[in-house]
């Protein structure tokens, strides 16, 4: 049994860096004030963020090589208000020294790992849900909202409830045309929408360890889709690798102790899953491929902060290359970031998928979140990698979203409908 | 604080709060004119000033954005009495003062329409047309006291100020 230092008892993930970050022993429902190693918003929510903090009377913010603002949800902007809270952020930019990373650098999600800003045991704020990708490399990073960010940037610290852990044990190995994007699919499915709710999630499996780390910020991306706090994983060697090849920070990577408190255990075998659908108009309605029925869709998203990385790419050309998007079907492509899409057309990906009929998007968030590029009509059915299908998400209220894996949303451009992707691989 | 019940469903995301399509603001009054506009389109020319929102399980899932709540505050809305609150929606309520209250039996007997009348110090829901009272599970301490400051951004201020 392995005791962390400082502790009296044996901790989750999640009660270690609060510990180790608040100076005192944290145990699972303690409220601690805890120091920030990394901060970060995006345009839908650092205006209201530059607002508080100026109600808040700062002048300065507490450090700012820590703290970046990523311009990805409206990029470039699609209309004059948008406009106007961009230039309300590069200011704050240039008044405070943080970091900025202005249109087309990509989504806050991939942008803040890939550029080396948070690594194994560091503890992170973001005003956005989906902070909670940084979990893959064994990162306790959550979303807040924009006045908890204020305080962030002025003081350095948050207060946080520590939180409950559920344990996610995936068992078996991963079947072939069956990604990370069903597996975390599955387990929403199972526990529901608010199943883990002020929760932390810790992901392990062997199908964990074999996959790479791409696969796995996807997994802890759509932690928040069950309501979870954080969506953890170990930092093994493929993490460390990763994450020197891409930061110059000291990872200082944490495990649960062998006899953590769990709150709740959940097993879910594998070694038989067929991809998964989450259907309209949320993100738990989920169902095995085979049992969807014909459902034709007229338009595809591959991207996102879910399922925009290279890998991703790499999986939807392996079915597109030398294909067509049926006729009447629009595939629009979003990736996570400026590099990735350099890797891509270096890869030579980026011409297979435009080649099939493709569009691309600025990397970026806006098909996704519906705030231009890419907004279905009436009626219409979409197939995305997206990790949200509520309805109106995509910016029209009577369009319906399924979810799926980049494999299937690419197999669906070839025959107009939802469509198993095994076939093809 | 008194006034008329509107009653919502589970799983209230913040798209149906307020679209990302209308963050091109962050003007409380004009969030307000589109607060849970793809819910019930009619909904900001029906309610009232002081009314209620009386919801199901897991209010505000989804996106971080503050817009929601403060929408729902410069829509009129006094408080939301839910089963239960995401997490994220919940602290951002707290931070700008919106005030929420989780009741299960509160949230499933008070129907649309209903008057009711709510004391937060004491956590009371009182349904003026059914005479049923309902407490609401207490916040933690240290939420009272964010709570009693108004938000976040004046509990920081009065703790500078001390």
């Amino acid at each position: 049994m392995v005791k962390t230092t400082g502790s009296e008892r044996s901790q989750t993930i999640s009660e270690k860096i609060l510990s180790s970050h608040s100076g005192k022993a944290a145990k699972a429902g303690d409220i601690v004030v805890a120091d920030l190693d990394y901060l970060i918003g995006q345009d839908d929510t650092s205006g209201i963020a530059i607002d508080s903090f100026k109600k808040l009377g700062a002048k300065k913010v507490f450090d700012p090589s820590k703290i970046a603002i990523i311009v990805d949800h409206s990029s470039p902007s699609p209309n004059e208000g948008v406009s106007a809270i961009h230039k309300k952020i590069r200011e704050f930019h240039k008044e405070t020294g943080i970091k900025l990373y202005d249109i087309g650098c990509g989504i806050c999600h991939q942008i803040t790992p890939e550029q080396g800003h948070v690594v194994p045991g560091d503890l992170v704020i973001g005003a956005d849900s989906h902070t909670c990708t940084y979990g893959a490399i064994n990162v306790f990073s959550t979303g807040i909202g924009s006045t908890d960010l204020a305080a962030g940037w002025a003081s350095g610290k948050l207060w946080f409830k520590v939180p409950e852990t559920m344990r996610v044990n995936y068992n078996g190995d991963l079947p072939k045309g069956v990604f990370s994007k069903d597996l975390i699919l599955k387990l929403i499915g199972d526990i529901t929408a608010d199943g883990a709710t002020y929760l932390a999630l810790e992901i392990y499996g062997q199908a964990i360890s074999d996959m790479s780390v791409d696969a796995r910020f996807t997994i802890s991306n759509m932690a928040i889709e069950c309501g979870a706090k954080a969506g953890l994983m170990e930092a093994d060697k493929k993490v460390l690798d990763w994450v020197k090849a891409h930061s110059k920070k000291k990872p200082n990577p944490i495990s649960a102790d062998q006899d953590a408190k769990y709150a709740k255990i959940v097993n879910i075998d594998i070694s038989k899953l067929e991809p998964q659908i989450a259907k309209p108009h949320t993100v738990d309605n989920v169902v095995p491929i085979s049992k969807l029925g014909d459902v034709p869709v007229q338009q595809g998203l591959i991207g996102t902060c879910t399922n925009g990385r290279l890998e991703d790419f790499r999986i939807a050309a392996k079915i597109l290359k030398g294909k067509k998007v049926k006729d009447g079907v629009r595939l629009i492509l979003a990736p996570a970031s400026k590099q990735i899409l350099l890797d891509m057309i270096k890869e030579g990906i980026y011409q297979s998928l435009l080649e099939a009929g493709a569009v691309a998007v600025t990397p970026g968030c806006g098909p996704c979140v519906g705030t231009h590029n890419g907004v279905p009509s009436d009626g219409e059915n979409v197939i995305s990698t997206a990790n949200r299908n509520f309805k109106g998400r995509m910016g029209n209220t009577k369009a319906f979203i399924y979810l799926g894996s980049p494999a299937t949303v690419a197999a669906s451009m070839i025959e107009g409908k939802i469509a198993d992707p095994r076939k093809y691989l | 604080m008194q006034g008329k019940v509107w009653k919502f469903g589970d799983n209230i995301d913040t798209d149906l709060i307020i679209p990302a399509r209308y963050l091109n603001t962050s003007d409380p009054s004009e969030l307000a004119e589109h607060c849970m506009e793809d819910a019930d389109p009619n909904w900001v020319s029906k309610k009232e000033k002081g009314d209620f929102i009386v919801a199901g399980e897991n209010f505000g899932c989804g996106s971080s954005r503050e817009h929601a709540p403060i929408a729902l505050k410069a829509a009129g809305v006094s408080a939301i009495i839910a089963k239960s609150f995401a997490r994220i929606f919940y602290r951002n309520a707290i931070n700008i003062g919106l005030p929420i209250m989780e009741s299960e039996e509160a949230a499933n007997e008070i129907k649309e329409g209903d008057k009711i009348e709510v004391d937060l110090a004491k956590g009371e829901i009182k349904n003026v047309s059914s005479k049923m009272i309902y407490y609401a599970q207490p916040f933690p301490p240290f939420m009272q006291k964010l709570i009693k400051a108004g938000g976040l951004i004046n509990y920081i201020k009065k703790s500078k100020r001390r």
